[in-house]
């Protein structure tokens, strides 16, 4: 009961908010929420730290944006095309790095990030160094235009709660238990019968196809899919988001997102603009030395201490 | 032009010898993560900008503190050392108990800060250093041009490599660092003092990316962001080779230079992306890696 009121609430707040603030950052937040709500899905419910997650946002994002300029199509599909795109390779990086646990696991997902990393910089349809820029919006159905910032929000408004939905759902289900009992304790959820690895296998797909939707959305947004999305700072990025929203929770990457996005905006006009790696990197140390709940995990702690 | 078999050798050559200095410093680098690996259980996400700092205090000593680069290759990986002595005591040991993805994001901060402060300071287009006079010029081999500098960079990897391996397998010192990998606990029970152990393990195995980082100078640009790139490479070495054996990390960085060095001269556009598609044949097949011990 308290938490749907809490859910209404918050939506209430989504829909007037481009009222308030500028809607072009409101979807950043709603494109790096989801992005980090679907990283979180493997670190924070299967404990599966993967260091290269920008490349499935990279591969919705480049996909979405080759296919908005070259076919015509209507920006559902386009957005459908990325994701598609970024579930088939988090279909074969998945099957290979589940092979590995803990801090290979990490290696790996890295390694193989960078790989995409150098075929999206030579292949001739990304414009290298460049991007692609002035990508299309569309109009939504062949119907709404997209290129109002008021009808887009609603659309990555709509778009996010989906992602969020399903994230959601996956985490209550059966499977999602599953999951939480592997990440608690392996070898015995493997002597309950269960296939771990196929397990994992699933969950990393759900979240490379998550992350590519987020990558697309963001790729209408900005009309511009770059390198950016693919280097490995950005898979560091969404690390930070979800362990300073807090991992492991529902909110606590939507906190983070909201937060990183925010502090980066908040940097990038001032005169502390070239400060802003160190300072996320400061936030690293401080949230893993005194902070590993993250801010929603450390609210919670609270709650449950006082009202518990 | 010297030609076998419709091969330009004067290119094969040149590449491979590309190859055998990348694979050195892959090497080096791979070696100080499976040193650290070993004793502490984490990957120390900050070796590239370690050895980015090596680089850089080669290049900071001689224009402001007069060190050549013969003292540099002394004192700087003694410096960086201390640095990650600091580092493990004040950052690493306090999380030591925690899940061990907390000390790689750690590591993972402090490569972020490393970084961000030095293209702060030095804005990211590379600087030049010098190649040391004793080393400048070269020698004419029948089949390439071999320059003293990348012969030497290559005998004084190679024999600081053999130089930890020895004492990592042969020397008591070593046998207590290789008991301490299987059993940290009852190597403290017989009276070895572990936490001391592990901390200069770990500044160790630091200095030796300062090292690198040192005898990098001269031949790729000094610039904050020289770490990273070559780091995930690093990484994706560590995966092909296991961590089970610390001959095996240097092999393995060797070995995957060198097919850097082929690959570079049969098939040029796959350079940046051989060594990463090997780790995923490697995986395929041998998911532990070629040396590693874990099933």
């Amino acid at each position: 009961m308290k938490i749907s009121k809490l859910y209404i609430g918050l939506l209430g707040v989504a829909l007037v908010a481009p009222f308030v603030m500028y809607p072009v950052l409101l979807m950043k937040i709603l494109c790096f929420a989801l992005f980090a709500c679907a990283f979180n899905l493997l670190l924070g419910f299967v404990g599966l730290l993967s260091f290269g997650h920008a490349v499935f946002l990279g591969t919705g994002g480049y996909v979405t944006g080759y296919l908005m300029m070259n076919t015509g199509l209507t920006p559902e599909l386009g957005i459908l095309g990325g994701t598609v795109a970024a579930a088939l390779l988090g279909a074969i990086y998945g099957k290979l790095s589940v092979k590995r646990e803990g801090i290979y696991f990490a290696m790996v997902t890295l390694a193989l990030a960078q790989l995409m990393f150098f075929v999206f910089l030579q292949a001739p349809f990304t414009g290298g160094e460049d991007g692609m820029q002035g990508i299309p919006r569309g109009y939504l159905f062949g119907l709404i235009d997209l290129s109002d910032n008021l009808n887009m929000y609603y659309f990555v408004l709509a778009v996010f709660l989906f992602g969020f939905w399903l994230i959601n759902r996956t985490v209550h289900s059966p499977f999602g238990q599953v999951l939480k009992a592997i990440r608690e304790n392996e070898p015995r959820a493997t002597s309950l019968g269960y296939n771990v690895n196929d397990y994992k296998w699933v969950a990393f797909i759900i979240s490379a196809a998550l992350s590519g939707l987020a990558g697309s959305t963001k790729t209408l947004v900005f009309q511009l899919a770059s390198l950016t999305d693919v280097h490995w700072h950005m898979s560091g990025e969404v690390v930070l988001m979800t362990l300073l929203g807090g991992m492991g929770t529902i909110f606590g990457p939507l906190v983070g997102a909201a937060a990183v996005v925010g502090l980066q905006n908040f940097l990038s006009g001032g005169e502390l603009g070239n400060y802003v790696h160190i300072i996320m990197g400061l936030i690293f140390i401080v949230c893993v030395l005194a902070f590993r709940g993250g801010i929603v995990g450390e609210i919670q702690k609270i709650v449950k201490r006082n009202f518990g | 032009m010297a030609t076998f078999l419709g091969i330009n050798l004067f290119g094969l050559f040149g590449q491979l010898l590309v190859g055998l200095i990348n694979g050195s410093f892959y090497a080096l680098l791979s070696l100080g993560l499976a040193i650290i690996f070993g004793l502490l259980k984490i990957i120390n996400f900050a070796q590239g900008a370690i050895y980015m700092l090596g680089a850089f205090g080669a290049y900071l000593g001689l224009q402001y503190l007069g060190i050549g680069y013969w003292a540099a290759l002394i004192v700087v990986p003694l410096v960086v050392g201390l640095l990650g002595i600091l580092m493990e005591r004040f950052l690493i040991r306090p999380i030591a108990n925690e899940d061990h993805l907390y000390s790689l994001l750690l590591t993972f901060g402090v490569a972020l800060v490393l970084q961000g402060l030095f293209t702060h300071m030095f804005g990211s287009s590379g600087l030049s250093y010098a190649i040391p006079d004793a080393l400048k010029g070269g020698t004419k081999l029948p089949f390439m041009y071999l320059p003293s500098y990348r012969a030497w960079i290559i005998i004084a990897s190679l024999t600081v490599c053999f130089a930890t391996w020895w004492m990592i397998e042969k020397t008591k010192l070593g046998a207590y660092l290789r008991a301490g990998t299987e059993n940290a606990a009852l190597m403290q029970a017989f009276g070895i003092n572990v936490p001391l152990m592990v901390t200069l393990t770990f500044g160790f195995g630091v200095a030796l990316a300062g090292f690198a980082g040192v005898m990098a100078a001269p031949v790729y640009s000094v610039s904050p962001d020289m770490g990273s790139s070559i780091l995930i490479v690093v990484f994706a070495i560590v995966v092909i080779g296991g961590m089970g054996s610390i001959g095996g990390a240097i092999i393995t960085g060797l070995g995957m230079g060198i097919v850097e060095g082929l690959t570079k001269y049969f098939y040029p556009e796959a350079s940046n992306t051989v060594i990463f598609l090997v780790m995923v044949i490697v995986l395929l097949i041998k998911p532990a890696g070629l040396f590693g011990k874990e099933a």
